[in-house]
């Protein structure tokens, strides 16, 4: 039988581990809710994390003014509340509330455009944290610039709080397209095609190589019924964010689980996202 | 020679098991046809099967309500291979400690879920399996660990005191994620009987 391990070799927040993390919720759909009730609602109907937040995008939207981190103490609960993973946002650039949010243990922090952005020109070097981020992308050179500094999935940006999935549609086409022409590209091509597209290269030769971007995928922004999440899974999503999008209180939409499900089931490959409707 | 290899696809890292099951097929000369389960009537015609990690809670639910559990029981009381990993191990178990979940109870163990914490507590480290000469790359994100074992499962790697990998007649259950690297060394264990020396 083996002998004890070196935990001197043990290595945590590597991109291995963090990017692990990420295809671990393939599949799944991720919840925002806004205490630890909502929170125990969408473990108990089988999503497979949940986005703590202050607000849902739907009323960020209509109240105005800067949207900034939830309190910190309001994350702690609904972490302490489900067994389940557990992220939060922070304002784009503000690397101080990610670190708080990383500190109180979210499990992924998202680098959120829904939040009022604090940084008009740098994100944040996502690469110093042992905690694994999503970001939002509308095109793939935005995607690769938010893998090179560190993201550990991608998203489509969407139009958060409206309920209406077309730009999310239209942002995950853009991607995968992209991703298509590349994939007929010749090396030199691919160099230029970074270059006008302000994509690192590296990434760029990587994601031709492999057809898909080297990190999960997921669809947000205005995805509001069973059938958009499979309308995304469809456009070759891995996975699905729901807010406000998803219409009434969480006990209503228990209810609604059953029937608009099963025939979705089917269709969509992801069973999971159905579940949690 | 044809391999047929169900990969249960309800949720989870499912591309990387199939990946990792062509792989180590194709290294022992096996032709593998990789089937992704997401309905019934698939596993009866699988020779082995994958269980991905991924949120247990979710995985089981669908399992159940698919009608997929019971014909993987009865895969494993025919004698055939499986392997599962992290969550997989947990829906695997027959005490995961947690009434969410609606175990399979076909390795006989009780699992403790997200024993080293959160997310940023996850971690890879080389590991000490038996019956591997070199260590393993293990990845552990938000695992589990084996808090008991029943008396016919082999305890197979341990981390800190706990066991981490263990089997049980044809089923090998473990907290990391095999797939997830590019070593096949588990799945020789799990589904072929001659291990290759090096990685």
């Amino acid at each position: 039988m083996a002998e004890t391990t070196d935990l001197a070799d043990l290595q945590r927040g590597t991109e291995l581990v963090k990017r692990g993390f990420a295809k671990m919720q393939k599949g799944g759909v991720i919840m925002d809710v806004v205490d630890p009730q909502q929170a125990k609602i969408a473990e108990d109907v089988g999503a497979v994390a949940v986005m703590a937040l202050e607000a849902v995008p739907a009323d960020i939207r209509k109240r105005g003014g800067v949207a900034r981190m939830a309190d910190p103490a309001d994350v702690a609960e609904i972490i302490d509340s489900v067994s389940i993973p557990v992220m939060g946002k922070s304002r784009i650039g503000h690397t101080k509330e990610a670190q708080i949010l990383e500190a109180i243990g979210v499990d992924m922090v998202d680098e959120s455009e829904v939040l009022t952005p604090a940084d008009d020109r740098y994100h944040i070097d996502k690469r110093d944290f042992t905690a694994p981020f999503v970001c939002g992308a509308r095109n793939l050179g935005e995607a690769l610039r938010r893998i090179d500094e560190g993201a550990a999935m991608i998203r489509t940006k969407g139009e958060a709080g409206t309920g209406d999935v077309n730009q999310a549609v239209h942002h995950q086409r853009n991607i995968k397209s992209a991703i298509r022409k590349l994939e007929g590209m010749t090396h030199e091509e691919r160099e230029s095609w970074a270059r006008e597209n302000d994509a690192p290269a590296d990434l760029v030769h990587d994601t031709a190589e492999r057809g898909r971007l080297p990190v999960v995928n997921f669809a947000a922004g205005g995805i509001a019924t069973p059938a958009d999440a499979a309308l995304m899974m469809h456009h070759g999503c891995d996975g699905i964010f729901v807010g406000s999008g998803m219409r009434g209180t969480p006990p209503r939409l228990r209810r609604s689980a059953g029937t608009a499900s099963t025939a979705i089931t089917a269709t969509a490959p992801t069973s999971s996202a159905i579940l949690a409707w | 020679m044809s391999l047929t290899a169900g990969v249960v696809a309800v949720q989870g890292d499912v591309s990387e098991h199939a990946a990792a099951i062509e792989r180590a097929a194709r290294a022992h000369g096996e032709e593998p046809d990789v089937r992704e389960i997401r309905t019934a009537g698939i596993v009866p015609e699988c020779d082995v099967l994958l269980m991905p990690g991924g949120e247990s809670t979710a995985i089981s639910r669908l399992l159940d309500r698919e009608g997929i559990a019971p014909e993987i029981v009865a895969h494993v009381e025919a004698g055939k291979p499986m392997l599962a990993t992290c969550a997989g191990l947990i829906v695997a178990s027959t005490d995961p400690q947690d009434d969410r979940v609606d175990e399979l109870g076909v390795l006989d163990v009780t699992v403790e879920r997200n024993a080293f914490g959160r997310q940023k507590d996850s971690f890879e480290a080389p590991l000490d399996v038996t019956g591997l000469d070199e260590p393993f790359p293990a990845v552990f994100i938000r695992a589990p660990v084996v808090s008991d074992v029943g008396p016919d499962v082999e305890v197979l790697a341990t981390w800190e005191e706990y066991p981490v990998a263990v089997r049980q007649g044809p089923v090998v259950g473990t907290s990391f994620h095999p797939e997830l690297t590019g070593d096949s060394r588990i799945h020789d264990l799990a589904f072929f009987e001659a291990t290759p020396q090096t990685a």
